[in-house]
């Protein structure tokens, strides 16, 4: 068994090790390889600007006012119950 | 990344929608309710039956508070019933595939590699599984490529045809910004199978960004 990750199995572990959830030895060969694998460390980035990115896609930030309107009537009723 | 999401003083306003306060309740819903409505429309795809599944969710929440044991926060708690509701509606809205946690644990076990092995050189090449040739480097930023309305439209469009599983997993933690604890919890799912789900989900996003950004030399 070889114990350095290949650049196959590196793209796999790319989300465990943003979340902090590789194990140490793991973790210690992610950043192992990532020291002199130029291609591993490329993937890395972009996957970051891939999370940056998705986080800006515009959402909605206020529910519809008719909505609102409806769920706070929905309030007045159930309390008259 | 929840911000102006989180209220401060979660038993004084239990105490206060509890007594029937209306001014805490609208307090209450301009906290979550848009956050809640997007969930919904993670789900269904239709946004009469998000604007219902909404409405179910806040008259199950009034109906449930006095049974709220504060064990996890009202935020949690509430994205929890809006959820599982946009889950029955999801079924009901003749889809085949179940949002149940079972359905999104298979989902997950179905292997799919991140990038298609010929990305990696094969067997009988020098270095086996190392890359074939490295990814190409994304046009820096000032170039305003990867800030584009366009860029986004993309990353949104991508999700949209995810399979149900990545698709709710990415928009809640990377749209939504959630953390994964937050969406295990409300998913019902456990923390590998969301991080299964999510890396699928990211690296197909990443793809479809690569495409778009590099264009091969003919």
């Amino acid at each position: 068994m070889n114990d350095e990750f290949s650049c196959q199995e590196m793209i796999e572990v790319v989300t465990n090790y943003l979340d902090d959830a590789l194990p140490p030895d793991e973790q210690q060969r992610f950043e192992r390889h990532l020291s002199y694998c130029v291609g591993c460390s490329t993937y890395l980035d972009q996957m970051r600007e891939t999370i940056r990115q998705t986080g800006m896609v515009p959402r909605e930030e206020s529910l519809p006012p008719a909505l609102r309107e409806a769920i706070v009537a929905q309030f007045r009723n159930v309390k008259r119950d | 990344m929840h911000g102006p999401e989180t209220l401060s003083s979660e038993t004084a306003l239990l105490a206060a929608l509890r007594s029937g306060d209306e001014d805490a309740f609208s307090a209450l819903v301009d906290a979550y309710g848009a956050a809640m409505h997007r969930v919904a429309l993670t789900f269904v795809r239709s946004r009469a039956v998000a604007d219902e599944v909404v409405q179910e969710a806040w008259l199950g929440a009034l109906r449930g508070l006095d049974r709220f044991e504060g064990r996890s926060s009202l935020r949690t708690w509430l994205l929890r019933i809006v959820a599982n509701i946009a889950r029955t509606h999801a079924v009901r809205e003749a889809r085949t595939v179940p949002f149940s946690s079972v359905e999104l644990a298979r989902e997950a076990a179905e292997r799919e590699p991140a990038l298609p092995p010929d990305r990696f050189q094969g067997p009988d090449e020098p270095h086996p599984a190392r890359w074939a040739s490295f990814p190409a480097p994304w046009p820096a930023e000032p170039d305003g490529a990867l800030l584009s309305a366009e860029t986004r439209k993309l990353i949104a469009d991508t999700i949209a045809g995810l399979p149900d599983g990545q698709r709710i997993v990415i928009s809640l933690r990377d749209v939504e910004g959630w953390d994964s604890a937050e969406v295990c919890s409300v998913l019902e799912l456990s923390e590998t199978n969301q991080r299964v789900l999510l890396h699928r989900a990211r690296s197909k996003v990443r793809a479809a960004l690569e495409r778009y950004l590099i264009t091969e030399p003919a």
